[in-house]
């Protein structure tokens, strides 16, 4: 029988993403895929395979899950504590899951997407040549407990116990943004005033963008609500009638009739996404051709990710929670703490 | 090389049509007029038909909005100083506002309930527009409508032009949830939805009418350019069109 993940338990925001399906733009489907597709990209790395392979996502909280045979895992994007069979393991690292073994994920610390990626991939049925589920277009749904899912062939079975430094995106902070169709909507005062203030990420939010609240008044456009409905991109800031702005995200509509101030480059775009509530964020204008560079030195960097990798070695000082860990297996002394570490 | 409009867009605001502008970092939008016009979107389709069918090196995905045609390209491949320079090019080899619609175009007859609860909207609509509900239905039902772009949610249609009458706003407030196949009317357009949305259109009528089918060989029902009309029907007939093939709907294929 193929190698299988068992769902035992799932938070409310549990999916399959992969990188989405390009090519249905024109028919009103957007191309949908990881949330923070970064985090494709480093689950790749750590296990040493395809980014295009399917993973699961996980919005702010993760669940329970068991696997049919051993199998390799890695951990990424939003921090979260994980276990398995109630040992703590390290996020942003490949491990071994053996048949059997639960692995439990909970809520995030900080971030708000986290992946688990597994060898092979996740290899449930392709739908319009994608395993992305998009919940706008009702392209299948959140996971559910007793859910299986089919794992693709591992290549290299047996490879864990990798680590890379993630990229830091969990936080808020500045992401850079290019002016777009409409940027010249705005005036050049309320521009200055955007790249000026300073915004919250509001509770608000899902898979098809992110509210963010203004530190002032909301933003004013010439061509308010008369505008005609145009192509809508992810990362796209789009203006809603209050003046508050709302980054279009992978899930998006396909067109809208909102103005919008810019663009968040697609490289800034998981800090974007990766945002809690209450997150501080800002946004600087830059240059198309700065953006262009910055776009195609990132893509090479994703692409050589697996050479950050590191072996994950358990540094007893760099570790908080060494209780957590099983460092030794069965009956002790009891006196492990006090004795020097070999 | 990058033109110098495309660092940023800094073409004029009342600009000359058409216009290219970009769109994100990786995008380019050739649009036609600023608002909505029967030569405009001919232009649209039928450009984004030609950028489609010219090949161009490093082109990823393309579609048509009401005016304007949109292209994402490779900028691994290639740049925007190519790419603009490929779109006038194509642009200035004819006049694309007086370009064809699509071949094998398609008229649907989609059957209506009008009003009743299913559609609790049609007498709010029909006083905005200035009719009484039977003649807000006749003027809807015999009205043949093109669909002039597929956007916003997978297979959901953009139909005109309806008569003036229908040059009504949109309403301040959404609508809380429209049901799937639910038919709303604003600014002399009608819209179908494929999934149930909240939205800021008046909701006139009901249909059974699948947009979205993911798993058949065509999962989209329609295309830009293919027509319709709303037939009505009694609200009893409902349940049955939900069981029939195309939600009882039947198309002829336009010569």
């Amino acid at each position: 029988m193929t190698p299988a993940l068992i769902v035992h338990r799932a938070g409310p925001g549990v999916t399959v993403q992969d990188l989405g399906r390009p090519g249905y733009l024109a028919f009103g489907l957007s191309r949908g895929g990881a949330a923070d597709r970064l985090a494709l990209a480093e689950g790749a790395a750590l296990l040493s395979q395809d980014d295009g392979l399917a993973a699961i996502e996980m919005a702010g909280i993760g669940g329970e899950f068991e696997v049919t045979a051993d199998m390799r895992i890695a951990l990424t994007g939003a921090v979260m504590r994980a276990t398995i069979d109630g040992s703590r393991i390290a996020w942003n690292g490949s491990h071994l899951l053996a048949a059997g073994q639960r692995l439990s994920i909970g809520a995030a610390e900080s971030g708000s997407y986290g992946y688990l990626h597994l060898g092979g991939g996740v290899a449930a049925a392709e739908r319009l040549a994608a395993r992305s589920t998009h919940l706008a277009a009702g392209l299948d749904s959140v996971l559910s407990p007793g859910t299986r899912l089919a794992t693709g062939p591992d290549r290299h079975p047996g490879a864990a116990g990798m680590t890379l430094d993630a990229d830091p995106r969990f936080e808020g902070g500045t992401v850079r943004v290019v002016p777009s169709l409409q940027t010249e909507f705005f005036d050049p005062g309320e521009i200055a005033r955007f790249e000026a203030d300073e915004f919250r990420r509001d509770t608000r939010g899902n898979r098809m963008g992110a509210r963010f609240l203004p530190g002032g008044e909301g933003y004013r456009n010439e061509a308010g609500l008369s505008v005609i409905s145009e192509v809508i991109v992810p990362g796209d800031i789009q203006i809603t009638g209050d003046g508050t702005p709302f980054v279009l995200l992978s899930e998006c509509q396909t067109t809208g009739g909102y103005p919008r101030i810019g663009s968040v480059l697609p490289a800034d775009l998981p800090r974007v996404a990766q945002a809690q509530a209450g997150a501080r964020l800002k946004f600087r204008f830059v240059p198309l051709e700065e953006a262009v560079k910055v776009e195609r030195l990132e893509q090479a960097r994703r692409k050589g990710l697996r050479r950050a990798l590191r072996p994950l070695i358990r540094d007893p000082r760099s570790m908080a929670d060494l209780l957590s860990y099983q460092l030794i297996s069965g009956a002790t002394a009891g006196d492990d703490l006090e004795r020097p570490l070999p | 090389m990058i033109t110098p409009d495309a660092t940023g867009g800094k073409g004029p605001y009342r600009a000359v049509f058409p216009q290219i502008r970009t769109v994100g970092t990786d995008g380019l939008l050739v649009s036609f007029a600023e608002d909505l016009s029967e030569p405009a979107n001919h232009a649209a389709l039928a450009f984004r038909a030609a950028i489609e069918a010219a090949d161009l090196p490093g082109l990823l995905e393309t579609s048509a909005s009401l005016v304007s045609a949109y292209l994402r390209f490779d900028i691994g491949v290639t740049d925007h100083g190519a790419m603009w320079t490929m779109l006038e090019a194509l642009l200035s080899s004819q006049d694309w506002t007086v370009a064809p619609l699509p071949g094998g175009r398609k008229l649907w007859r989609i059957p209506t309930v009008y009003g009743t609860d299913l559609a609790p909207q049609l007498e709010e609509a029909a006083a905005v527009a200035g009719l009484t509900p039977e003649e807000a239905i006749a003027s809807i039902s015999n009205a043949r409508v093109r669909v002039q772009t597929i956007g916003f949610a997978p297979g959901m249609p953009y139909l005109g032009e309806l008569p003036p009458d229908w040059a009504i706003p949109r309403q301040t407030e959404l609508t809380g949830q429209v049901p799937a196949g639910g038919l709303c009317v604003a600014i002399r357009q009608l819209v179908l939805f494929p999934v149930d949305t909240p939205t800021g259109w008046r909701q006139i009528g009901q249909t059974a009418f699948p947009l979205f089918r993911p798993d058949e060989a065509e999962p989209f029902s329609l295309r830009p350019g293919d027509e319709a009309q709303f037939v009505p029907v009694p609200a009893a007939e409902l349940a049955a069109m939900r069981n029939a093939p195309n939600g009882a709907a039947t198309f002829e294929v336009l010569p």
